[in-house]
């Protein structure tokens, strides 16, 4: 798809972005002593500070991730909308008030508060570092994402400047902007979604032939004869010839043929579809990387305009129940009854490579029925589901109980307690932040299916599907999105980076090493922590700009939960706890989830490109196994160490 | 245990019980999610907004009936 940027977007896009900045420079421009730039000096009101989690929390790959995916698989996306809610009752009702009372500015305080220990400052330090980088590489990937359409920069450009506008932020005024950027960006996001949402049900249901730019996809139907035998005619189109299928094409899994008119000698690409006991084809579209690097698209050189060639927009409804032709405006459960009966054109694809080392993706339909977009099961994360395989069932559980306890284990969440004065607004500001999170993830249903039948979606790249949405809507509400959709990138890394820059400064220099240091110093530190983990995130968006953000999150939320998880609750919950079980119980969670991912079927496939079958371990996510594992070494270990405590404490 | 404490743990186990059945249906009986339970929604979009709205409900139920000064140790700047 071609991305045009249009001045009044781009205009409206850095107005956003630069109010937004302002504003929160304004507003933070007080923040000097390290409790003020760690924990906002503790004056943040609760509800903004509830608002300001949303912010933290919604993050590219929340709301740029899941609306892809419900746009191009229907229910598996709001799995993971269910899965990050869910993750606050933790959060709220075993979490929140004791992190309060027992912490100052990063969580290691919370665990070391009974021992004093250098070791826990270390582990709890070491495990924070990790996390939060591995939670920034998807911000950043996503923040490329964003760039590239609208400001029509390549990717690593847009990487570099969400990195050089974060730091910006962390360094002038610490958790005070970035709390105010947070509160703006949580805000906004959930009043544009809002808005978003009813104009999508303004607008209802409307069958179409194909996208937004008005081609309509063709289709012919043919008997197998057809296809096999030689005689020009396919169908009802005449001095045709179907190609054998070679160079590549023959490795397709799906039943796809090649077209080429005997005059022009254009090939065209169609998928076999069984319909009614006939075979009927449907139009394919294909994108070809040519081994110098040229990309063709549906056999045509790719253009930089509109009205050159391009990849057809995609998301159309070719059923409507009751054989309406549009709905009108829908109630938000008529929207779902209406499309649960509905029939929806997703779009599936295969790639393969030549001999010439030019490879193509082939984007093939697959009419999908509503009841069948609105189940879970579709993607191929939770295809796992249907499967009759136990360690594809065991995945899909490991998962959602990474996504439970994840959230409370995240420290840039967590350091957002110490914003506040009191656990009892501790408390207060999470009720705030999961009405509003709950609320966003609700929206994210409608946005994502809005987006499947909006035919505007672009059939290379799911994660561009809320922006698109926005912009077959209007340019300025797609510039709103996409400048919304940007500082919460700028929200979530600027929190990330802090707690990174916090774990660095308080826990490994202050705590660890000894380091002497006066609170200028600290505050000193801590800004050049953030410019070195800045730097860092920079450098690991750009390496892994190919991979796909809710995938990396996924792997921050198995290491946090597994890390951090059994230390947080046991510590409150179990008088026995002893530094040594938590210095263990981090150590284990946070190595075994770590080896388990990186020896996984997914980080085999998806990044090393090694045959999936090859990895080691059986199925991919860890938590089931990890997170238990966390709570028993610490049990054990705590277990095994309490005695020696009691007679070191009798002997001294 | 605080009172406070208590509460929470009494509806964070209630709340876990819902979330692990919806796991539970969605991995040993994904039919069933297709199944039409309410006013021609099915099981996966009702019990989908239920666990969300569930999260929202619960939260302001505890702010309601949690305490603020009954906490030891809770040291309030005045």
């Amino acid at each position: 798809m071609i991305y045009e940027s249009s001045g009044l977007a781009v205009v409206i896009f850095f107005l956003f972005v630069g109010f937004t900045l302002g504003l929160s420079f304004w507003l933070g421009r007080r923040a000097k002593s390290s409790e003020g730039y760690f924990a906002a000096h503790g004056q943040i009101p609760w509800f903004v500070n509830g608002i300001a989690f949303a912010g933290d929390y919604l993050s590219a790959a929340s709301f740029l991730g899941i609306c892809g995916m419900i746009a191009f698989f229907g229910y598996d996306g709001f799995l993971y909308s269910i899965g990050y809610l869910a993750g606050w009752i933790v959060a709220l009702f075993v979490v929140a008030e004791p992190m309060k009372r027992l912490g100052k500015f990063t969580f290691a305080d919370a665990l070391d508060a009974k021992f004093n220990s250098r070791g826990i400052k270390l582990a709890a330090g070491i495990s924070t570092l990790v996390v939060s980088v591995f939670y920034l590489i998807p911000q950043m990937v996503g923040a490329g994402i964003l760039v590239t359409p609208l400001l029509g920069f390549d990717q690593w450009v847009g990487v570099v400047i969400v990195g050089a506008v974060v730091i910006l932020i962390v360094v002038t005024a610490g958790m005070v902007s970035t709390t105010w950027v947070q509160f703006l960006k949580g805000a906004l996001l959930v009043v544009f979604s809002a808005l978003l949402t009813s104009m999508i049900l303004d607008r209802g249901l409307e069958v179409s032939g194909g996208g937004a730019d008005g081609h309509v996809f063709a289709s012919i139907a043919v008997t197998e004869a057809d296809l096999a035998d030689d005689n020009g005619i396919v169908g009802t189109r005449q001095n045709t010839d179907v190609l054998p299928a070679a160079d590549g094409w023959e490795s397709l899994k799906t039943r796809i043929v090649r077209l080429q008119d005997r005059d022009t000698e254009e090939i065209s690409v169609w998928r076999v579809l069984e319909e009614d006991g006939g075979l009927v084809l449907t139009e394919a579209q294909t994108k070809t990387t040519t081994a110098d690097g040229k990309t063709l698209v549906n056999g045509l050189e790719k253009g930089t305009k509109k009205g050159e060639p391009e990849l057809h927009p995609i998301g159309h409804i070719t059923e409507l129940p009751d054989g309406q032709t549009e709905t009108g405006p829908l109630t938000a459960t008529g929207f779902l009854q209406t499309l649960q009966k509905s029939k929806v054109v997703l779009w599936r694809n295969e790639t393969i490579t030549h001999t010439d080392g030019s490879s193509t993706t082939v984007y093939y339909q697959k009419p999908t029925p509503g009841s069948e977009v609105l189940r879970p099961g579709e993607h191929p994360t939770f295809r796992g589901i249907r499967s009759e395989k136990f360690s594809d069932k065991v995945n899909f559980l490991s998962l959602m109980l990474a996504l439970f306890c994840g959230t409370a284990s995240l420290p840039h969440i967590l350091i957002r307690y110490y914003t506040v004065k009191d656990a009892s607004s501790a408390r207060k500001s999470t009720i705030v932040g999961i009405a509003s999170i709950g609320f966003f993830y609700v929206l994210t249903l409608y946005l994502g299916l809005g987006a499947m039948t909006s035919g505007e979606l672009d059939v290379s790249n799911g994660n561009m599907s809320a922006p698109l949405l926005a912009r077959g809507m209007n340019t300025w509400l797609f510039a709103a999105i996409s400048a919304i959709a940007f500082t919460t990138v700028l929200g979530t890394v600027s929190g990330l980076i802090l707690a990174a820059a916090g774990a660095v400064t308080h826990d490994l220099l202050g705590s660890v090493l000894k380091v002497e240091m006066d609170d200028n110093q600290k505050v000193r530190t801590a800004k050049i922590s953030s410019v070195v983990v800045g730097g860092l995130a920079i450098v690991l968006g750009i390496l892994f700009q190919k991979m796909n953000p809710s995938f990396l999150v996924g792997w921050a939320f198995s290491v946090a939960a597994s890390a951090n998880l059994p230390s947080l609750v046991m510590i409150l919950f179990w008088k026995r706890v002893t530094k040594e079980g938590i210095v263990a119980a981090i150590t284990v969670g946070m190595i075994s989830s770590l080896g388990w991912i990186l020896l996984s079927e997914d980080t085999f496939s998806k990044v090393y490109g090694l045959p999936a079958s090859s990895a080691i371990v059986p199925f991919s996510q860890p938590g089931i196994l990890t997170i238990p594992l966390g709570f028993l070494t610490l049990i054990i270990v705590s277990l095994m160490t309490s005695g020696e405590a009691k007679e070191t404490a009798a002997s001294s | 245990m605080s009172s406070n404490s208590r509460i929470g743990l009494v509806l964070f186990s209630m709340y876990l019980l819902f979330y692990v059945g919806f796991v539970a249906v969605n991995a040993f009986s994904p039919e069933s999610m297709e199944q039409s339970v309410m006013s021609g929604l099915n099981l996966a979009l009702v019990y989908g907004f239920g666990l969300i709205i569930g999260a929202v409900v619960m939260s302001g139920v505890y702010g309601l009936i949690s305490r603020d000064s009954a906490e030891p140790g809770d040291v309030k700047e005045a």
